[in-house]
């Protein structure tokens, strides 16, 4: 009984990123308002760079609930579309060909989602993480919570519901 | 007072930078009710395959036109913050058209406001979303 040897660490990154990159690029309101990931292994955690166009209220300053429900809402859709990806990615069933054309299954699509606003946002980065706390075949339920300078002291968080898209278009 | 809030109010929300970025534009305001619309832009898209605007462009529109609404109300003095905001998206918004967010104040309290608003784009008859929210409140008369 001998396991196959590992793949590579940078096939496994370069197939990894691929995927990622994909999936980011599929939203463009997310990149017009400077929203970018990390990974750590299948860790995502997503960053919305400062920028003057996301204030809302210019005289505190603080950032627009607006940006802020758009933030997390992206980071959840993302870090959703990533669990439900990464069996067939790892499986081969995603080549990396198909990977980097961007040929990725449809991202969920957004029932509700209900935003607290604990603290006003900053004039600053902002950093957000989401948790999958249910993904059935056809509904799934998400939490996200976001933060600036101190992990533990939130400024919003937020839970919303998806539906998944079928394998097969719809 | 009424107004000189409703005027206030507008003049506060044409400021945001947020919101200009976005293209919002006041259609009616004044009484604790605004409308405020919002062209289509490519910039918006969260689907590329069908085109459709992200849920949270809407979100943006629907949290600016609930906080205006609150600002508009005649016995609120002041700015606003969100407390909370429940979005449901009954559909995708028509790829191209206007989207037209209506938000009222349905009850106030010396601390709270609480809002509701309606999003459309050409089809009057079927929302794209709906939104309910508690806003703050610095000041009521």
């Amino acid at each position: 009984m001998s396991r196959p040897r590992p793949e590579p660490v940078q096939t496994v990154k370069q197939r990894r990123d691929a995927a990622l990159r994909g999936l980011v690029a599929s939203i463009p309101y997310g990149q017009y308002l400077g929203i970018h990931f990390d990974r750590r292994g299948d860790e995502l955690t997503a960053t919305m760079s400062f920028d003057e166009k996301l204030i809302g209220n210019p005289l505190l300053p603080a950032l627009h609930g607006g940006a802020t429900a758009a933030f997390l809402e992206i980071t959840s859709v993302i870090a959703l579309g990533w669990a439900n990806l990464w069996e067939d990615m790892e499986s081969g069933v995603l080549s990396l060909d198909e990977l980097e054309a961007g040929h990725l299954p449809r991202l969920p699509k957004t029932i509700d989602f209900t935003v607290d606003y604990l603290r006003s946002g900053l004039p600053r980065d902002a950093y957000a993480r989401a948790r999958v706390n249910r993904s059935g075949r056809r509904y799934a339920s998400v939490h996200v919570e976001a933060w600036q300078d101190q992990r533990s002291k939130l400024f919003a968080q937020a839970t919303g519901h998806f539906l998944i898209p079928n394998s097969r278009g719809g | 007072m009424t107004a000189e809030n409703a005027k206030q109010a507008q003049q506060f929300i044409e400021m945001i930078p947020h919101a200009k970025a976005l293209g919002m534009e006041i259609t009616q305001i004044g009484d604790g009710m605004t409308q405020i619309e919002m062209d289509y832009d490519t910039r918006f898209i969260g689907d590329p395959e069908t085109q459709v605007i992200s849920g949270g462009a809407v979100s943006a529109l629907m949290d600016t036109c609930c906080g205006a609404a609150v600002m508009s109300h005649p016995k609120v003095v002041g700015a606003t913050a969100t407390i909370d905001l429940r979005i449901d998206y009954m559909r995708g918004a028509t790829p191209g058209q206007r989207i037209r967010a209506r938000a009222e104040v349905y009850h106030l309290t010396r601390t709270v406001a609480f809002v509701r608003a309606v999003s459309f784009d050409d089809d009057a008859e079927n929302p794209v979303a709906s939104a309910k929210g508690a806003f703050t409140v610095e000041q009521s008369e």
